[in-house]
């Protein structure tokens, strides 16, 4: 055991010696090298004494180590919370806090499976599951309420409000996403890429020809349909990882083009000064042009910034329920259901008559022109656009969300895009550390729930408790 | 109603169809026996589409169907329940079933659901059950009864006795015979199983690697001292 723990400390050792010992600190005259052995050490300490304690977890001391770690890491808190003893290395503090959850985490699942079957947990998922798919209709009736009303709520400052215009932003991705991975199960990791092509589309429409918010959205949503359907042709022989790839590289070169078609796209610069959206011709400037009719000199109301960020924010919201209402319209369709059985088993749908060609093309069209709606909104909220907000990160946290809200559930993508947009900005209080805080939150869903939050399937079709069938 | 007339298919350089002829008439049940690798699912799929004959035609209801895409193929009237069952597994029974109405005319769907559901009356404990759950038996009750679904002229089987008990072979197969009785559908029927094939089908045709060699009616070829020889002795 003690063997174990001093190999495991030699690894961290090698690891943590370049990573953790050296430093370069710029001073004035370049840059120097050096040493953080004290912090090196204790972090491989950490490692050693935490490698110790879960071998002994193994051996059955699990309660014992339970409580002196849960012991520790409370005495820690409060030692944090009220400064009752400085610690230097806040960051180590960090590790140290960490390994201890770890290891008070891996204790309770050993007591767990000493007390219970290990199918236990895989159950409670399915429940879950199940009782908020029962529950999904006043579920969902109490959030459209709450999104309605929040702009006017008092704790709704424009912090607020913005924050969720950002969320409702990546619910309507990941419910676009969520067509094309969590229904048809085709793994896109370019998604970003329409999101893109919808921004711009957006942009450069309006700017040049001089369209309204309204004319120019399903404009550059078929746009994105159209690359949606550019991208299906090449995928359509390609299945899993290979598709992943392919997708992911289509991602890059739509950034790419964009970041180097100067003439139309204004290169890294970006475009700027896209048009606001009006409120019926209304604009929400304090000094509106000649004219024109402000939205507050129209309501008699005093001119306040926060009115078009509000309007902005039904915009969205508007936008991701069309996107929600489309979704499960399609899902109890024939194409629908082709999706489903799609990912489900691709040679029994050509056997049933299925096009899987088609299916495919509109999986995606229909995927990318969400996400081109929603780039429409980017722009249009932003005002100004660049190659660099449609990096691969933005595809990686939109799978993200619909990976771990559970594929195919839209109730998921709601509770994972609150989760994985709005958690960072609840952190933000741990400065340097909420990416950290994030990371193991998402590390501890995929352990707990690595089906997803919300994975169950609602069946589309259910016969009536008597012999006559009704169809869907 | 199916022709198969001098198919040869190719695997890359394998063929695994050496100039292949066949016939099924309207309402018969055609069995095509043959030990593993003989090319029995190949003919098959071939029929279907994938993989497409090199050679040779595909006749069905007097129309060339050999280069036809799949899809298509199951459109004009022929269904399949396809080898190893491929039921869906995440979707419950009756989305299973209704997977399989997909290219039927949806005002069929009610009539046609109670017809199936007669007939396989297990399917209709389990309509809510996901495919998944449902025994193996149960599995490949429902990728027939799926594929009935779509109103076939002729219904396609692929080893539907693979890997079941036999009690089960031998409801599975009395079931197979009701179906062809009760609405006339037109069946071939790949089997390894050749006793009971042979025992239900009115024609049978022998598939030794990639070809043909022997053919006659179910009884003829039951008592057929090759027959016996290569698929029947030492077992049932």
């Amino acid at each position: 055991m003690l063997k174990d723990a001093g190999m495991m400390a030699l690894a961290s050792l090698a690891l943590a010696m370049p990573l953790v010992g050296f430093q370069t600190v710029d001073r004035g005259a370049g840059i120097v090298l050096d040493t953080r052995f004290g912090a090196m050490f204790y972090a491989v300490a950490v490692i050693f004494v935490g490698r110790l304690l879960l071998l002994l977890i193994e051996a059955g001391h699990a309660s014992l180590i339970q409580a002196a770690t849960v012991a520790l890491s409370a005495a820690w808190l409060i030692n944090v919370a009220f400064h009752l003893y400085p610690i230097t290395w806040p960051a180590l503090g960090w590790l140290t806090w960490i390994v201890a959850s770890v290891l008070a985490i891996r204790a309770w699942i050993v007591q767990r499976r000493a007390t219970r079957p290990a199918a236990g947990y895989t159950d409670g998922v399915e429940k879950l599951g199940a009782l908020v798919a029962r529950i999904g209709p006043y579920l969902g009736g109490i959030a459209v309420a709450f999104a309605f009303t929040m702009p006017f709520m008092p704790f709704a400052d424009q912090r607020m409000v913005d924050l969720g215009i950002l969320v409702l932003t990546y619910i309507m991705l990941g419910w676009g996403l969520n067509v094309v991975v969590g229904l048809a199960g085709l793994l896109d990791l370019g998604y970003v890429a329409f999101y893109a092509v919808g921004a711009y589309s957006y942009a450069i429409l309006s700017i040049h020809f001089d369209l309204n918010f309204w004319q120019t959205l399903p404009l550059a949503g078929a746009m994105a349909a159209l690359f949606g359907v550019l991208l299906g042709f090449p995928v359509l022989r390609l299945r899993g990882d290979y598709l992943a790839i392919v997708t992911l590289g289509f991602g890059e070169m739509i950034r790419l083009i964009l970041l180097n078609w100067d003439d139309l796209t204004n290169g890294p610069k970006g475009i700027g000064s896209i048009p606001r959206p009006s409120f019926f011709g209304m604009q929400f400037t304090a000094a509106p042009r000649e004219g024109v009719t402000a939205f507050h000199e129209f309501f008699n109301l005093d001119f306040a910034p926060i009115h078009r960020i509000i309007h902005l924010y039904y915009i969205i919201l508007f936008l991701a329920l069309l996107t929600n209402w489309f979704t499960l319209r399609i899902r109890k369709m024939p194409i629908g259901r082709a999706w489903e059985a799609l990912r489900e088993d691709e040679t029994a749908c050509r056997a049933l008559g299925i096009n899987p060609t088609n299916t495919k093309l509109t999986a995606f069209a229909i995927g990318a022109m969400f996400g081109g709606f929603a780039g429409s909104f980017f722009a249009t909220r932003q005002g100004f656009i660049s190659p660099e907000s449609f990096n691969f990160i933005e595809s990686a946290i939109i799978l993200a969300i619909v990976v771990l809200g559970g594929m195919g559930s839209q109730i998921g993508v709601v509770v994972a895009s609150i989760l994985l947009i709005g958690g960072p900005e609840w952190f933000r209080d741990l400065e340097a550390y909420r990416m950290l805080a994030f990371g193991g939150l998402m590390v501890a869903i995929m352990i707990w729930r690595p089906q997803g939050l919300l994975s169950h399937r609602e069946p589309t079709i259910k016969l009536g408790p008597s012999p006559g069938a009704r169809s869907a | 109603m199916l022709q198969i007339e001098k198919v040869h298919t190719f695997y890359g350089h394998i063929e695994a169809l050496r100039g292949v002829d066949m016939e099924v008439k309207t309402g018969e049940i055609v069995t095509l026996i043959g030990s593993n690798g003989a090319g029995k699912s190949t003919l098959l799929m071939t029929v279907c589409g994938t993989p497409q004959a090199s050679l040779g035609r595909v006749i069905f209801d007097g129309r060339d169907i050999t280069h036809e895409p799949t899809h298509q193929i199951m459109r004009s009237g022929i269904a399949q329940a396809p080898e190893g069952r491929r039921i869906f597994p995440r979707m419950t029974v009756l989305e299973n079933l209704q997977m399989g109405a997909l290219v039927g005319d949806p005002a069929n769907f009610a009539e046609d659901i109670e017809k199936v559901l007669a007939i396989f009356p297990i399917l209709r404990q389990r309509q809510g059950q996901r495919g998944g759950t449902l025994s193996g038996g149960e599995q490949q009750m429902l990728a027939i009864a799926r594929a009935l679904m779509s109103r076939p002229r002729l219904l396609l089987l692929d080893e539907p006795s693979l890997g079941l008990a036999p009690m089960i072979v031998r409801q599975i197969f009395q079931i197979i015979r009701e179906i062809n009785e009760r609405t006339g559908t037109t069946i071939l029927l790949v089997e390894q199983n050749a006793y009971h094939a042979l025992r239900l089908a009115h024609r049978g045709y022998v598939l030794v690697n990639g070809a043909i060699t022997l053919t006659g009616t179910g009884s003829q070829l039951l008592a057929n001292r090759e027959v016996r020889a290569a698929y029947l002795e030492g077992g049932h």
